[in-house]
């Protein structure tokens, strides 16, 4: 076997392994934790796939700032155990069928060869680095990054004001 | 190299268990974790697409849908938040009236 489907292989197992462990897991810190290293496996097909600036960027901002916010408000809210039985349990077996069904049908498209894909190239030097991601993004891509920050601050200012609580009403005059 | 067709199945099946995860967990913010894990093997796709293509747009579409993800936590979180203060409970199944 060629060592780069060994690599494929290894990883794709632990990748969907962690989020098999991320949907099964009873308390969501633990979830939270294989989400962590599923992420980790995905930027490691990041770099295989000659994309190391995502790949650093999906460790720093997924797998360290989003994460961490999700363990915040985990621990915040003392959500860990949370799965009391209610009146839909009907619904979780229709749900894994229809998700077999939505797998099935992805299968049978790839199989069946109707999109047939080139092979993937091998790229010249330099792909996929830094700087060639900064020019692209700073020339050709230069709106929707600047959109991207207002997008941000929109965010920003969106959440304090959800979760801010209702000041102390002042006397009236 | 490993043909793009694998890639293209992996992506698949962590899309199917993120759409699992939001059908059949009661927990909001497992609920929003499987939402994560969807957009991630997107960008799996993208980026496995760019590279057969050598286009490297689909890298920088990557980077947005990123930070389009960070916008999306960071609301859903405090949303979240917010519900858990007026209900004292995330769990989707008692959350189902509209009044506050």
């Amino acid at each position: 076997m060629a060592p780069e489907l060994i690599v494929f292989l290894v990883l794709g197992a632990v990748a969907v392994g962690s989020a098999l462990g991320m949907l099964m897991s009873r308390n969501a810190v633990y979830s939270a934790m294989f989400l962590i290293m599923n992420f980790a496996t995905v930027a490691v097909f990041y770099l295989v796939l000659g994309a190391p600036f995502i790949a650093m960027v999906q460790v720093t901002v997924y797998a360290g700032a989003i994460m961490v916010l999700f363990l915040f408000v985990i621990m915040l809210l003392g959500a860990e155990h949370l799965e009391r039985r209610t009146g839909l349990d009907w619904q979780k077996p229709i749900a894994v069928v229809l998700g077999l069904v939505l797998l099935v049908e992805a299968g049978y498209v790839l199989a069946s060869g109707q999109a047939s894909l080139p092979a993937i190239a091998i790229p010249e030097a330099g792909y996929g680095a830094p700087a060639q991601i900064g020019e692209l993004l700073f020339s050709q891509y230069l709106l929707p990054f600047e959109v991207t920050s207002v997008l941000l601050l929109a965010a920003m200012i969106g959440a304090i004001v959800i979760t801010r609580r209702d000041a102390p009403k002042r006397k009236k005059n | 190299m490993v043909p793009v067709e694998y890639y293209v199945g992996l992506s698949a099946i962590l899309f199917t268990i993120g759409t699992l995860g939001v059908l059949t967990r009661r927990n909001a913010i497992i609920i929003f974790m499987s939402i994560e894990l969807m957009l991630n093997s997107a960008n799996l796709l993208f980026v496995a697409f760019a590279r057969t293509f050598e286009a490297l747009s689909g890298q920088i579409f990557v980077f947005f849908v990123m930070t389009v993800a960070a916008a999306e936590v960071a609301v859903g979180l405090a949303l979240i938040v917010a519900v858990f203060r007026t209900k004292d409970t995330i769990n989707i199944d008692e959350v189902s009236s509209l009044r506050g």
